[in-house]
């Protein structure tokens, strides 16, 4: 691999597919007005990155998201759309009424980083093509390297992680309770 | 084709864009917590390709973290979903403004 390219040949290729489908997916979740729809087309953009991570050779971080993402959190989803009425729940107007000026501002934001990524150089490190499964000296798994990381260098972020999922977890019960609608 | 990191740049500069555009533009609870999520992806992609274009694995750490988190702000954010709808009856956004001055 010469350095600075990440992904070469037919990789390259598929990169380009899945790179393409994922945007015209989340293009799709904004603009479909069915929320239904704009889950279904989010599920399809999630797994297409997972599949950009997976070329990547970033395996346990592709698998990760297939579990999490495309598992857990579009489940959870399309719970909440079938708990709300789906005929209240995208009724009336789809958009505000500033959809024009947000276009308009696309291309505002478009211009100064293009600027800045035809200007910037990165430091000219070569890319090592087994640096994600290398374990000190010798070569094992994706997710072998990436636990070593994890539970070595970064194990109070980790413990913190934990703490936070069990506040977001009672927070989402106390929010959930049916006895709040009293306290209006 | 050769991709190199300003491809992955794009990619995610235009994924992040595009859930922008989605939490500015709609009215609709659900769509806009969905491009919160399509948000939290591309920051993901941008860790991941650094990751691997400097040779370092602290980049897929911090995307499993930032993993973590969307998941924790998918069920608050749904959590809070369902109490709106259960006080308001509908999901637009345009209708929460009690604390209009």
């Amino acid at each position: 691999m010469t350095d600075g390219a990440l992904l070469t040949g037919t990789a390259g290729w598929l990169f380009v597919v899945f790179a393409g489908l994922a945007l015209v997916s989340a293009i799709a979740v904004v603009v479909a007005r069915n929320p239904v729809h704009s889950a279904l087309y989010l599920l399809l953009a999630f797994v297409l990155v997972a599949c950009i991570f997976i070329l990547q050779q970033a395996e346990f971080v592709g698998a990760v998201q297939m579990l999490v993402y495309a598992g857990g959190i579009m489940v959870l989803f399309l719970f909440v759309v079938m708990l709300v009425n789906p005929g209240v729940a995208h009724a009336g107007k789809a958009f505000q009424k500033q959809f024009d000026v947000a276009l308009v501002l696309l291309p505002v934001f478009l211009l100064p980083f293009l600027y800045i990524l035809g200007t910037e150089k990165m430091a000219d490190v070569p890319v090592r093509p087994d640096a994600f499964r290398m374990v000190g000296t010798h070569v094992a798994g994706n997710t072998e390297a990436v636990s070593w990381v994890l539970f070595r260098d970064y194990l109070v972020p980790f413990e913190v992680a934990s703490v936070f999922l069990l506040v977001a977890m009672i927070g989402a019960v106390v929010l959930g309770r049916r006895s709040l609608e009293k306290m209006d | 084709m050769t991709i190199t990191i300003n491809h992955y740049l794009i990619v995610s500069f235009l994924l992040f864009s595009i859930g922008f555009l989605g939490v500015l533009v709609r009215r609709n609870f659900l769509t806009i917590l969905m491009s919160i999520e399509l948000m939290l992806n591309a920051v993901n992609l941008n860790l991941i390709a650094f990751s691997r274009r400097l040779s370092d694995l602290t980049g897929q750490v911090f995307s499993v973290f930032v993993i973590t988190i969307a998941a924790g702000e998918a069920a608050i954010g749904l959590a809070l979903t369902i109490s709106y709808f259960r006080q308001r009856k509908t999901l637009d956004v345009e209708e929460a403004h009690t604390m209009r001055g």
